[in-house]
């Protein structure tokens, strides 16, 4: 089933998320893909995830579709102009990729190219625009193409906006990338449930599915970090309490992040679990969640 | 329009001019020495660094506005001193360095590293304000620069969202999508940001440029 029919055969919708390596080597990828195969609709391949160096999204989406798992591309705009987000954009079609993540992507300054040169042609939404002109058959300005593609395009949101102008402009933003051509929404990460359900009030009338963001908690040191370094997401105190307590850390995580899961479940319409190493534990995650 | 520099480390100026021995040194009179880069201050500790680095100065002298067609003059006034130097040292902006080359016969190195278009926020402290880019932006926000205030110039909205007001990209800076927020807010023309600004046409940002201005 790819992932539109997922979605419109009204199922809970699981995804994850795979970052390729840095390298050749994709025996993990391979093993990765194994495991995952049947257990989630479809596996993002991160593009250069936090603007460090690796194995293109579009050759690791391949390799999971010949393990047999749908493949959800993710592009940024910040290592092409538009002539390549396009051409890249084809290439991936012909490849078999059916799903695409727009996204403008992190600076070069926070991963391990620091000195690279940015491009940021295009942002998100404007990306998802020329997503939707491919798929009626021209290139953004207009030329018509022999052959077209048909992706079905998603994007990201941010639930947990800290200020007010934030969150605003969040909503703003998401329903401008509705109106670009977003079929679906994968979030940040939620740890914060009440904080979620305020956000899906607000959004359900734009009737576009949202998948609510799930990372693993894996360690104390992991949810202090997000909690002072990444916008929009919080980790509460009673979660870091409960992991600071537990002598199993590892089940303890497992434990926390299928309750979770179990918590959004009934307002949103799947989850996307970035796993960030824990990949290979995304089944027992979901067999303590039910799913 | 005020252009930011900042002094080159000092074993880089020497390092460019370790060929020669006799040097020239300009200063510019305005944002250079607004900047605090290459006003008479500087241009005196600077001489006074070349000296003690074993090159001989054979003048000095603060153009007033560097980058202005009346630097040919300036530097007719100083040509004697200058035709005494091997090299001159600039301190000014790309633009004032490129100026004090054009009506000099002498090799011109640069002092500074010209950074951008800005304000002085507070004593000190300069902050990027326009890149310049060709093709204004500015109407979709109503006075706040997208393309240059956001670290990812986005012209359809933020990113993941601020940290307290703050850039998540770049902490340092003040998120520009929220500050154009808060303005739009308080003008009563939020609804403006609910329109999709179409791809931005970089052709006019390409280098080198040109342009007539019919008068
Ligand atoms: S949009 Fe371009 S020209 Fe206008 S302020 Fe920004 S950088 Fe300068
Ligand atoms: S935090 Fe604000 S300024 Fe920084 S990249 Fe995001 S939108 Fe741009």
């Amino acid at each position: 089933m790819s992932l539109k029919q997922a979605f419109e055969s009204g199922k809970f919708v699981i995804t994850t998320e795979v970052g390729p390596l840095k390298g050749t080597d994709t025996t993990e990828l391979a093993e990765v893909a194994e495991i995952l195969r049947g257990r989630v609709d479809a596996a993002n391949a991160t593009d250069q995830q936090s603007s460090v160096m690796r194995l293109g999204s579009m050759v690791t989406c391949y390799l999971l579709q010949q393990h047999g798992l749908e493949s959800v591309i993710q592009m940024t705009c910040r290592d092409r102009n538009r002539i390549a987000l396009q051409s890249d954009l084809l290439s991936a079609w012909v490849m078999g990729i059916k799903n695409v993540l727009a996204l403008t992507g992190d600076v070069p300054e926070l991963g391990d190219h620091p000195q690279a040169k940015s491009v940021y042609d295009l942002d998100s939404v404007q990306l998802l625009g020329v997503i939707s002109k491919l798929n009626e058959g021209t290139d953004m300005v207009g030329n018509e193409l022999k052959g077209k593609p048909d992706f079905f395009a998603g994007a990201v949101v941010n639930p947990g906006a800290d200020t007010e102008a934030s969150f605003e402009l969040q909503i703003i933003k998401m329903e401008k990338k509705i109106k670009a051509g977003a079929k679906f929404f994968q979030t940040q990460a939620v740890y914060e449930p009440e904080k979620f359900y305020k956000f899906m009030k607000r959004v359900e009338q734009f009737h576009v599915p949202v998948m609510a963001g799930i990372i693993p908690l894996k360690s104390v040191g992991m949810a202090r970090f997000m909690n002072k370094n990444v916008a929009g997401v919080f980790v509460p105190d009673s979660l870091i309490q409960q992991m600071a307590a537990a002598t199993d850390k590892t089940q303890t995580g497992l434990q926390i992040t299928a309750d979770l899961i179990k918590q959004l479940k009934d307002v949103c319409q799947g989850v996307h679990i970035m796993a960030i190493g824990w990949e290979k534990k995304v089944p027992q995650i979901l067999d303590i969640a039910g799913l | 329009m005020k252009t930011i520099t900042e002094q080159k480390p000092l074993a880089e100026i020497l390092e460019l001019l370790k060929d020669h021995k006799k040097i020239y040194i300009t200063g510019c009179g305005t944002c250079a020495t607004t900047c605090h880069t290459g006003g008479k201050a500087e241009v005196l500790a600077m001489k006074k660094e070349l000296e003690a680095a074993g090159k001989e100065v054979t003048g000095w002298m603060v153009i007033p506005t560097s980058c202005d067609i009346l630097t040919k003059y300036a530097i007719m006034d100083s040509i004697e001193q200058i035709n005494k130097a091997d090299a001159i040292l600039a301190m000014s902006c790309g633009l004032g360095i490129q100026t004090v080359a054009a009506f000099s016969n002498k090799p011109v190195y640069p002092a500074l590293n010209t950074l951008f278009i800005g304000w002085e926020e507070h004593p000190g402290h300069f902050i990027e304000i326009c890149s310049q880019c060709g093709d204004c932006a500015i109407g979709i926000t109503t006075g706040i620069c997208p393309v240059t205030r956001c670290a990812k110039g986005m012209l359809s909205g933020p990113c993941g969202g601020a940290k307290d007001g703050k850039c998540e990209q770049k902490p340092e800076h003040d998120c520009a999508w929220v500050l154009i927020y808060n303005r739009l807010k308080e003008l009563n023309m939020l609804d403006k940001l609910k329109e999709i600004p179409a791809p931005k046409n970089y052709s006019k940002a390409k280098i080198p440029r040109q342009v007539d201005i019919v008068q």
